[in-house]
């Protein structure tokens, strides 16, 4: 058990691009392992990524499985080398970070993804990922290319509606048709 | 930056005017206060502000010291010492969106329910669009429901003669 230090913003390690992973050994699996610690005790952290402990390398976890209210997953992921390879579809919800404590702002993402990425022996895979999920790949994926929620936020005036709409009188109106990317 | 912040709560509001925000803020900065959160926006073409200040003298001090740059602008200036804290925020766990053709009451009548339903709002936006004859209104409030979702969507079911098209949908903060 090896719970690390966060990272916080202003640093020069969140704004990094990190390197691909080569070498698939025991110091990878326990830099994964250290990861799950870290992330165990930060407040209600779905995903972490490599750089908030300050490790340059393209590794992060998301595991959307123990949510307060469930959400479609794929259980605990540890994504080594990952990779957006399709994504449809936008939606704006809010974010928070370990590494920005106490400030929370909505951000546009895809709201379906398809990811291949490596296991922490090398061993490639394929994910596809829908709402709750796809954004948390999607906010530790940009940790990787150094790139924060700060980055990306709207404000709410340019938030998009919701397909889910209550009609008058609280009837439930049949989903709006999406926009793809 | 004093050890202590002593906030005052700074109130400006005048038609709008190019150079509103860079002119006060300047003005704020080279008396030595130190800006916290603020809003500050367009409504009904005057500009708005209001903002966090902390500053050293009291409110008096803070008032005379703004009021050339407000006089010279139009703004009317007001100033308020608040007990006030930074790094507090409150998460909202719901948003509900409200529009419709402009209608007397409509806020009230929708607070008034989501209140009694339990919804602590901790921001609240509205604006009217449209044209003058068919005016459009849009209200978007986030809050936190003290007492969950199902007290809330129950009491936008009970507003179904208002002729407005409500939504009601969590806020789930995802923290990566
Ligand atoms: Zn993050």
């Amino acid at each position: 058990m090896a719970v690390r230090d966060i990272v916080l913003y202003p640093d020069e390690r969140l704004k990094a691009e990190c390197a691909p992973v080569e070498v698939f050994d025991e110091a990878l699996a326990e830099l994964a392992r250290d990861l799950e610690d870290t992330r165990q005790v930060g407040p209600g952290a779905v995903g972490i990524a490599a750089p908030q402990i300050g490790v340059l390398q393209r590794v992060c976890i998301v595991d959307c499985s123990t949510t307060r209210k469930p959400t479609p997953n794929n259980g605990h992921l540890v994504l080594v080398n990952p990779e957006v390879l399709e994504w449809e579809g936008l939606v704006s919800g809010r974010e928070g970070c370990l590494s920005i404590p106490d400030y929370t702002g909505n951000v546009v993402r895809a709201e379906k993804v398809r990811v291949r990425s490596q296991t922490v022996v090398g061993e490639t895979f394929e994910i596809e990922s829908e709402g709750f999920e796809a954004r948390a790949i999607q906010h530790e994926i940009d940790h990787l290319d150094g790139i924060l929620f700060l980055d990306r936020l709207v404000s709410r005036r340019t938030d998009l509606f919701r397909r889910k709409v209550y009609q008058k009188g609280g009837k439930k109106r049949p989903a709006e048709s999406k926009k793809t990317g | 930056m004093s050890d202590k912040p002593d906030w005052k709560m700074l109130t400006l509001v005048g038609e709008d005017r190019p150079g509103i925000v860079s002119r006060v803020t300047n003005k704020l900065f080279e008396v030595g206060a130190n800006l916290g959160e603020a809003s500050m926006m367009r409504l009904g073409a005057n500009f708005t502000i209001m903002m966090m200040v902390d500053y050293a003298g009291d409110g008096e001090q803070l008032q005379r010291l703004v009021a050339p740059v407000a006089d010279d602008l139009g703004l009317r200036v007001h100033v308020d010492a608040v007990a006030a804290h930074l790094h507090r925020h409150v998460e909202p766990d719901c948003m509900i969106t409200v529009y419709g053709a402009d209608q007397a009451g409509i806020v009230a009548r929708v607070t008034g329910a989501l209140a009694e339903a339990g919804l602590n709002i901790l921001e609240l936006e509205s604006d009217v669009g449209g044209t003058e004859k068919r005016p459009l209104y849009v209200m978007s409030i986030q809050g936190v429901a003290s007492e969950g979702m199902e007290p809330l969507q129950a009491a936008l079911d009970g507003l179904a003669e208002l002729d407005v098209d409500v939504s009601l949908r969590p806020v789930e903060t995802l923290r990566g």
